[in-house]
Order: C-alpha cells, then structure tokens, then sequence
C-alpha cells in the first residue's frame, strides 16, 4: 500500500469534532474561519494565505532553534562569581541530580518535539514546494499532529521570564542571546501552529491533478 | 439550539487525522487516504480519561505538599513549594509575574481536575445536562492545560544556573517529579476524553422524541 494511495479523497463534507455534527463544506475566503453552529466549535478555516509563508517561517524557525540551544539564556553574577546556562545545561543538571524524569519532560518539550515539528514540516513543504509529494506524507503528517501538543517552546519562554524574576532579587542577571531568539521563536511558532499540517492534502491533491506523470502510474 | 444532522443521521464518518470522509461501516479500518485508525469514538475513552484522571487526582497531594527545591545561601536554606513560591514572588513585588505562576501552577490544575473529573462522570451517566457549556469547558482544558509546565521549568532553569556552591544553590525536589506527572496525566485525560461522548445521550433522545 502506498502512503498517499488516494489523495482524492471525499472532503466535501465536515463533522464537528466536538459534537459530531455534519456540514456540507463551503469555500470561505481567506482569514475566513467556519464554526459549528451547535456548540461552537471551529470546524475549518481558509489558510491559503498562511500557506505561502509557511515554508519561509518554518526555515527562519530552525535558524531562530539552532541559536536558542547554541548560546546561553542568561549569565548570573553575585559577588564577583557568575554563572550561565543553556537549555542543554538545565536538561544535564536536572539529570545529575537524580531528577531523570524531569529532565526527560524539558528534553522532550522543549529540544525535541520542536525541532522534531519543524524538521517534519520542512520535510513535507520543501518537496510540496517544488511540486513533488514527499514519501510517508500521510504518517509523517500523524506525527506532527501527534507531537505538536507536547512542544511547549511558549510556556518555556514564560519560565524563563519567571526565573529571572526570582533570580533578580538575589544576584545580577544579564540576558544572553538565547532569551531573545525563545522571544523570537515563541512569535514563529505561533505562525506554525495556526496552521493545521492536515490542511497540506489539498495542495497534495493539486499536486496529483496537475501532474500527468502520476497518473500514468495508475493502472 | 439549532437543528443539524448528525453523523449517525448521514452515515458518514471523518479520519481523525486528515477530515477525508468515510461510510460509517469503516469504523475500525484503516483511512484509504493517509492510514490512520478509524473510529467512531476515541478508543475506550471513558475508561482511559478516568484512569490518568484518577493517577493525576492521586500525585495532586504530593505535588502541592513535597518541596519542588531548595535554595541555599550564605544565610542558611529555605524550601519551597509550588504555594510558597508564589507567595515569595508576591511578597518581593512581582506582582504581576506572581500572579501569571499563580493561575498556570495553582488555578489551572485544579481547574482542569475538577473540569475533567464533572465531564467524565456527566459522560458515564449520559447527562444531556447543559452539553454547550460542557463543550466549551472541555476546550478550555485543552487550550489552557499546558501552561501548568512553568514550574517545572523555572525549576530546571534555576538548579542549573545557581550553582555556586557555598554562595548560592538551587537543587530540585521530588515534589517537581510529581507536578510534572500531574501536568502530563491531565494532559493525556484530556486527550484520551471524547466530547462527542457529552452529546450522543442528546443525540439519542431527540431521535426518541
């Protein structure tokens, strides 16, 4: 069985995914979000516009990741002696101090699911971009999905905000470059994530229209 | 309440994953499009959201209770808790960041305990009690769930900074252990519960009618 066996699927109807109600799906305009009108869940919206910068926001996002883990967060000074730390030190620390759940939960929210969201994403929109269909679409779209809940670069930023107000009343605290580029990337991913990956079958299906080589391979 | 068709009505069913439109029979299968499972319901979802609910109810207590770290100075050491950190940052001035840590570490668990605990037992005893609001509830546990997480990681940013041994030191406690083991159960709750579970007895009694 192939990945993306049958993009053509039948999208011409939505259910609310909180009461099960069913719509007929109508074409909205950009920026334009449909709710359901029983319980007023969102059931879809138009985010064509979105699409086209989302390849840029998803590359300038791993940029903005590699400098949030390469540098320093922020540097403490009390009496002459100053210390600094980085997302990988406060993972280390926590697991020296035979904490290795807790410092599994940081790796995982805030190194890996992220990077693990863009990479996938980059992997899907670079291919989809040049007009191929990218292998595994169909999984690797799941396991975006899957992850984007537990990539939590946003509540991060705000413990950080937190620890340097606590850290403020006993020691100097000098911001380093990571504490603007968490700042920037909260901003980018916030772009990513108003994006559902699952919207990325229609421009599939355009794809597999638009392209008679594809079809040749069908029997 | 307006009136709509359900899925059951029209025979149709949606993959979780990618929307694309499914019989009702496929329930079960996989979807032809992009090979997720099919379900009409989250898989066994009362039975799953009660047993993160009542694993994340039971770590609640030593999480409140047990230290999350220790800071040590010049002066002497001084535990603290989830409550006695906020209530450090509101008696040295940061209001407002206090009270940012209050609602994510203190206001929102309970919020979501008591939120996930009402809509699970309404769901067991099919209540078509007020299921608008229950719906909204249950989309403000999802959105608001994560934000719980802060402590955790002030924890691990400040035992990895303050080191400076005699001068100053923070070390974590067990007490983070089982905050951030609350923070995750409630989350896996809140995702293993089916809302469509809040609306099946309405959908059921107005076919009756």
């Amino acid at each position: 069985m192939s990945n993306y066996s049958d993009p053509r699927a039948d999208t011409s109807l939505k259910l609310c995914e909180h009461c099960d109600a069913v719509f007929r799906r109508i074409r909205l305009d950009p920026g334009e979000r449909a709710y359901c009108p029983r319980c007023g869940t969102e059931l879809y919206r138009n985010n064509d516009r979105r699409y086209g910068a989302l390849l840029p926001v998803v590359l300038a996002s791993l940029i903005v990741f590699i400098c949030c883990n390469a540098f320093p967060i922020v540097t403490m000074e009390i009496q002459g002696v100053s210390t600094r730390t980085t997302v990988w030190g406060a993972v280390r620390v926590l697991a020296l101090e035979d904490m290795l759940s807790v410092s599994t939960l940081v790796f995982v929210t805030t190194i890996l699911m992220p990077l693990v969201e863009l990479g996938l994403l980059a992997y899907l929109l670079v291919p989809l971009w040049l007009g191929r269909i990218p292998a595994g679409f169909g999984p690797v779209v799941r396991l975006i999905r899957l992850g984007r809940p537990w990539g939590m670069i946003e509540v991060f930023m705000l413990g950080i905000v937190a620890s340097l107000v606590k850290l403020s009343a006993m020691a100097t605290v000098i911001p380093g470059v990571a504490l603007w580029a968490f700042g920037a990337l909260t901003v980018l991913l916030a772009v990513v994530v108003s994006f559902d990956p699952a919207d990325l079958w229609e421009h599939v299906e355009a794809i597999e229209a638009g392209y008679p080589p594809a079809a040749e391979d069908r029997p | 309440m307006s009136p709509v068709r359900t899925a059951a009505q029209a025979g149709v069913m949606e993959c979780p994953q990618c929307s694309a439109i499914h019989p009702r029979r496929r329930g079960g299968t996989a979807c032809d499009r992009c090979g997720a499972a099919l379900h009409l319901r989250k898989p066994d979802s009362l039975r799953r959201t009660w047993a993160f609910l009542l694993a994340a109810m039971a770590l609640y207590l030593p999480a409140n209770i047990l230290p999350i770290m220790t800071t040590g100075t010049l002066l002497g050491s001084q535990t603290n808790t989830i409550l006695s950190g906020v209530v450090y940052l509101w008696e040295d001035g940061s209001y407002f960041v206090a009270a940012v840590v209050f609602c994510a570490s203190i206001v929102i668990p309970i919020f979501k305990l008591a939120v996930l605990l009402m809509l699970v037992v309404t769901a067991q005893v099919r209540s078509t009690w007020r299921p608008v609001e229950r719906t909204r509830l249950y989309g403000m546990v999802e959105a608001v769930g994560r934000w719980s997480m802060v402590d955790v990681f002030v924890v691990a940013l400040l035992a990895s900074l303050v080191r400076l041994d005699a001068l100053a030191t923070v070390r974590p406690e067990p007490g983070a252990i089982a905050f951030g083991a609350v923070v995750v159960l409630t989350m896996l709750a809140s995702m293993s519960f089916d809302p469509r579970l809040i609306w099946d007895p309405i959908d059921a009694h107005d076919k009756q009618a």
